[in-house]
């Protein structure tokens, strides 16, 4: 068994550009859900509008930067458009209207009339070629401190991808610890309550969704261009749920909870992939147990473990504050 | 009540005109199927009075307190907050106009602090805009707000929580901070809706004394309450609905010895029944 390697394997996982998306859509899924309490089940077709708004500019022809911009903007208006009917109703509502229409754009998206378009289930590739020309480190170069190695062009991507988690981390503080940020603490407290003390409540959550949307849509934007790819079937459902574990385990409500989520969730899993396919190699009672297809799902069910025990030493998130979760909501 | 109190004079009976109201309506009337919670010729509030909405359960004063204050949307009628006309006005923007309500359940915005709660509360905070927020300059309408809340915490004897968190205070101190918090936003009016339920007797003391002082700073209190004995002691006026209806209104004492009221709150017979 070699602990060092599966220790390297999950660390190199953990800081790759990947935990760095995650983080940033869990950061907007925070601002919606943590602080607005607003129940966006949805989040992933946001992340599928910024990537696909990149990726279908840069395939007719206009530039990444354009395409980046049109990303963003998509999922900024996909926010405004499921906000509009749903955000005066109760709060179920939304939550029904954004689980249906994520799965309803995605099957959109893969279906043969949009194939013009998206090029349906195949997506589309290489799109982002000017963004790795900028790249400063040479691509094939090796970089890295002791065993912890990675490629020019992994470097670049997570210089990028980490300085945006930074930069919007920053913007997150800065709205939250404004009046703005109280006035959206309230409404996840008490709309009524809310609406009495005379704030626009009905403004507040479709900005809240907006915003959380736009940077949802940046995540999809980053983990598309890394992969030079985008296809429909990489936005299931699950994917928002797995946001919803990040957001939670980082603790909901606090700013640099969903970048903590998304470290421990991200280490926790690569952590234990690794475990298993060392085992496996390694340890001949393992390799002889386990085939590769029933390691992986024992893999998700230690994650699952995990996350369990977390979540019942300390309900409140890593960076949550546990006096919060024990008041009584009466 | 002496002569020279600005009520003296008017006639003890429904839907009667009073010398400088606050709060008139007309024709207000409201459906739950074919149920009239709330079916109202006229009705006028006096400024700068305590004024008690009683009734039996039913009778439809919450009701009426969410039509006025645009929380629900009445079938028909017109209502007028110092003369500017409602209808059709959200609730957020009848609070900013100036009539702010409480309600029978108390909202305390628990997982915020207690001075959060007050702060959240204050008016026209140009860092509560999206722009604002991002390029501050908010400071100092924050540091003044602080000070006003301070000052009323202080007031409503809540100003050793001010950093608790707000779910932690006992049920009679969420009931000071809402009536705390209604007054951040500067009021002309204040809908207390049952502020006295279940509220220990000391606690209903010091909240009686609140709304007199409410009064006395110059607001106009509206209260929905049932103990006819709370009403008596604070009241200036009184206005009595039953299925709907205003039946009776006029001061304490007058409407105390009302026969219709009686009926309303004993049923119809009672009398016969005891002869």
């Amino acid at each position: 068994m070699d602990w060092a390697s599966v220790l390297v394997d999950g660390i190199l996982a953990t800081i790759g550009p990947i935990t760095a998306a995650y983080a940033i859509s869990a950061i907007g899924l925070n601002l919606q859900f943590g602080y607005a309490g607003l129940l966006n089940f949805g989040h992933v077709a946001f992340m599928l509008v910024g990537a696909y708004g990149t990726a279908i500019t840069v395939d007719l022809g206009g530039p990444l930067w354009l395409g980046i911009i049109v990303g963003i903007l998509a999922a900024a208006l996909l926010g405004l458009l499921l906000g509009l009917p749903t955000l005066r109703l109760r709060a179920d509502y939304l939550a029904i209207t954004t689980i249906a229409a994520a799965e309803v754009i995605r099957l959109l998206v893969r279906s043969s009339w949009a194939q013009p378009l998206t090029n349906g289930v195949f997506g589309i590739q290489g799109f982002a070629d000017s963004f790795f020309d900028l790249n400063p480190f040479p691509p094939s170069q090796l970089y890295g401190i002791g065993s912890l190695i990675v490629t020019g062009r992994k470097l670049w991507v997570m210089l990028v991808g980490w300085t945006l988690v930074m930069l919007l981390t920053l913007l997150i503080r800065r709205l939250i610890k404004s009046p703005w940020g109280r006035v959206l603490k309230a409404i996840r407290e008490d709309e009524d309550a809310t609406i009495s003390l005379g704030k626009n409540v009905f403004a507040y959550k479709l900005q809240a969704l907006m915003i959380g949307g736009s940077i949802a849509g940046i995540a999809g934007i980053l983990l598309a261009v890394e992969q030079q790819n985008v296809t429909p079937d990489a936005y299931l459902p699950k994917i928002t749920f797995i946001l919803y574990v990040i957001v939670i385990l980082g603790g909901a409500g606090t700013i640099l909870g969903p970048v903590v989520g998304a470290v421990v969730f991200q280490f926790l899993f690569f952590t234990i992939d690794a475990l298993m396919v060392n085992a496996q190699a390694n340890i001949g009672w393992v390799g002889d147990l386990l085939t590769p297809a029933a390691a992986g799902q024992i893999k998700l069910v230690l994650v699952g473990v995990g996350m369990m025990v977390l979540m019942i030493f300390r309900p409140q998130g890593v960076l949550g504050n546990r006096e919060e979760v024990l008041i009584d909501e009466r | 009540m002496s002569a020279d109190h600005p009520m003296a004079g008017v006639a003890p009976e429904p839907g009667v005109h009073k010398p400088d109201p606050v709060l008139i309506s007309n024709g207000l009337q409201r459906s739950f199927g074919g149920l009239h919670a709330v079916d109202i010729d006229h009705l006028e509030i006096q400024r700068h009075t305590v004024t008690s909405l009683i009734g039996p359960n039913g009778a439809g004063k919450t009701t009426l307190f969410n039509l006025l204050t645009g929380f629900d949307k009445p079938d028909a009628g017109e209502w007028h907050l110092d003369g500017g006309a409602l209808v059709g006005i959200a609730a957020f923007r009848v609070a900013r106009r100036g009539m702010v309500r409480t309600f029978q359940l108390t909202r305390s915005l628990a997982r915020l602090t207690v001075m959060d709660n007050m702060l959240v509360a204050a008016k026209d905070n140009e860092g509560e805009g999206l722009w604002g927020s991002l390029t501050g300059g908010w400071h100092a309408t924050e540091r003044a707000n602080e000070q006003r809340a301070s000052g009323l915490l202080v007031r409503f004897g809540l100003d050793h929580m001010a950093n608790e968190y707000a779910g932690g205070l006992s049920g009679g101190q969420r009931k000071l901070l809402e009536m705390a918090r209604a007054l951040m936003m500067e009021p002309e009016v204040v809908m207390l809706d049952e502020p006295m339920a279940g509220v220990n007797p000391v606690l209903t003391q010091s909240l009686l004394s609140h709304i007199t002082g409410l009064r006395d700073g110059g607001k106009t209190v509206v209260f929905v309450e049932h103990d006819m004995d709370v009403v008596q002691e604070i009241s200036d006026w009184v206005i009595v609905m039953a299925q709907g209806r205003v039946i009776a209104e006029g001061p304490p004492e007058i409407i105390a010895k009302n026969p219709a009221v009686i009926d309303a709150y004993l049923g119809a017979h009672h009398g016969e029944a005891a002869e």
